[in-house]
């Protein structure tokens, strides 16, 4: 070993070991309050939750058999006829999966319109009044707080059963949340142009239409294509209260207990969520690369 | 100055435009593309609304309705003192269900995100059935989650804790996985180059490193839990959203109001609560990208 290591004097090594026992000794107890809030908090939550491990494992053999009971007979002989028996209502299930699409398409093309509207004037760094500024951000957050299925129970007793509701809640909570979005995006932007658009003596609206949404359109987009995929997968359970798509028929097959059917259902569900979320990635790898050349 | 920069540019617009062709002159295929594409997004809007039976009539006496709603609504009250602890009670319930759901989430997928992250365990194969694997609990929603866990558990929170837990340990195992991707490998080799075991490397050059951007991860999902634990009770599952289905329901808008005013307020303090926390732990309050 490398003789010219130097050693401390011991007093000064003494020192400086207990300022580091100091230290770890803090820290240590700091991580040990933690953990002692957490197990509080955790045993509060448990009663309040109605935990009951010994439920849980009681009822546990009943999960194995459900999840059994989801997954079909299917033999190799005979998998064709197997399979068009598990997934014999393919047509009408498929159908309810494209209006399922179709509820969030139009809710999050909806909601887009309306949040892209409404971003400008939620963004600081076009809008001087502080009023307008207070009042469009708080409409926006009310929008994205409240839940969707709330909404569409509402839209369900004040616009009747069906997809129309699904859609307009769908729309609504979109609105806030991109709106959101968008107004972060556009607080972002290089105020160069604006300030150039703005001293050829623009109106506000043709400020925002040369310098802002050219620079933010791309991002916009790309916020706006994953939020269409979220909102399939919340299109899907629209139908839980009655506002149209597959979550109708999911949610009779589980309460009828048509097992097969569940699984069916939830394999179509998985299948086109994951096709979408695929798509939605290239389409928006595409968009940012696009405006990355220009 | 006499004369503004615009009126100067005006006065000289066709000198502008000789000088600068580039700069005037239409672009007729950018122009083409926007409004096929345009068309497009409008048309299926249109065939939509063919399909679902939007009329003007309908959204014209909907929009009405509401309003009427929207009065009924004012103001916003429990009804009686009673009811007001059953909803607080019910609103500890649904607190409960998005904090225990994202806990038990996390700590189960804090060994599978191990598991999934490349540079842990290798192997392409392994990496993409455990990915793939994790998807399928991400692709269904909380909301399914519970209606599977309520045949099992039956009707209450517990359900609801369960379908929370499942729904969050497949986007936790994708997140905890690429934040464990993303670590630097320095320390790890350093804690190798001083005599540690490959799980030193783990607790003391992997870990330190990964464990704040976990926990500001959690934290942003016990966010967005807690505005989904609110309406996990419709489907039976625990939690102030059953009151809200039954009070919509019977059409008691005052209390409907009451109970919305309250998940607000209760979203309000947890999201200021954990932007707190997160910036205590990571020194910046945005969620992770």
């Amino acid at each position: 070993m490398a003789p010219a290591l130097t050693r401390l004097p011991d007093a000064e090594l003494a020192r400086l070991a207990a300022a580091y026992r100091a230290a770890v000794a803090a820290r240590r107890r700091q991580t040990l309050l933690f953990l002692a809030v957490l197990a509080v908090l955790v045993l509060a939550a448990a009663r309040v939750g109605e935990v009951d491990p010994a439920r849980f494992a009681a009822n546990l053999p009943r999960f194995t058999h459900y999840i059994r009971d989801l997954v079909p007979p299917l033999t190799w002989a005979n998998l064709g006829a197997d399979l068009a028996e598990w997934f014999w209502g393919w047509k009408s299930w498929g159908r309810q999966l494209l209006d399922t699409l179709l509820i969030a398409y139009m809710g999050t093309l909806a909601g887009a319109a309306g949040a892209f509207c409404l971003a400008f004037l939620a963004s600081a760094n076009l809008v001087r009044s502080r009023a307008v500024l207070f009042a469009t951000r708080r409409f926006l957050e009310f929008c994205r707080t409240v839940p969707e299925i709330v909404f569409a129970l509402v839209f369900v007793v004040a616009f009747g059963l069906g997809p129309m509701p699904g859609v307009l809640a769908v729309a609504v909570h979109t609105l806030g949340a991109l709106g959101k979005l968008f107004a972060e995006v556009v607080e972002n932007i290089d105020m160069k142009p604006v300030e150039g658009v703005s001293a050829t003596g623009a109106t506000w609206v043709g400020t925002v239409r040369f310098a802002v949404v050219p620079q933010v359109l791309p991002n916009f987009a790309s916020c706006a294509l994953l939020r269409f995929e979220i909102n399939v997968r919340s299109a899907a359970v629209m139908g839980f209260v009655g506002a149209g798509g597959i979550g109708q028929d999911l949610l009779e097959a589980v309460r009828k207990f048509y097992y097969t059917d569940v699984s069916a259902i939830l394999v179509m569900i998985i299948l086109t969520v994951s096709a979408i979320d695929l798509a939605t990635e290239v389409l928006r790898h595409r968009l940012i690369g696009w405006s990355g050349e220009r | 100055m006499t004369r503004s920069l615009r009126e100067a540019a005006l006065a000289d617009r066709a000198g502008l435009i000789t000088r600068h062709p580039r700069v005037f002159a239409a672009d007729h295929r950018g122009r083409a593309l926007t409004l096929v594409i345009l068309a497009g997004l409008v048309g299926l809007m249109l065939f939509g609304g063919l399909r679902f039976d939007f009329s003007l009539a309908r959204l014209g006496s909907g929009l009405a309705q509401l309003a009427t709603f929207v009065g009924l609504m004012l103001p916003p009250t429990p009804g009686s003192l009673a009811r007001f602890v059953v909803y607080l009670h019910a609103l500890a319930e649904t607190l409960a269900i998005a904090f225990l759901g994202t806990l038990t989430a996390a700590l189960v997928a804090l060994p599978v995100g191990f598991l999934a992250a490349k540079n842990v365990v290798p192997g392409r194969l392994f990496h993409f059935g455990i990915r793939r694997g994790l998807d399928v609990f991400r692709g269904v929603d909380v909301l399914i989650w519970a209606l599977v866990w309520i045949n099992v558990v039956g009707l209450g929170p517990f359900a609801g804790i369960l379908a929370m837990a499942t729904a969050d340990f497949g986007a936790f195992g994708k997140l905890f996985s690429e934040a464990i991707e993303a670590a630097d490998r320095k320390p790890v080799e350093g804690v190798a180059s001083a005599g540690g075991s490959p799980l030193h490397g783990v607790r003391f050059g992997l870990l330190p490193q990964v464990l704040p951007v976990m926990a500001s991860q959690i934290l942003y999902y016990l966010e967005s839990n807690t505005r989904s634990a609110t309406i996990i009770g419709v489907v039976g599952a625990g939690g102030i959203g059953l009151h809200l289905y039954e009070q919509i329901r019977t059409f008691e808008w005052q209390q409907v109001a009451f109970l919305v005013l309250m998940i607000l307020v209760t979203v309000a303090v947890i999201d200021f609560v954990s932007a707190r926390l997160r910036f205590l732990m990571i020194g910046r309050a945005e969620p992770p990208a």
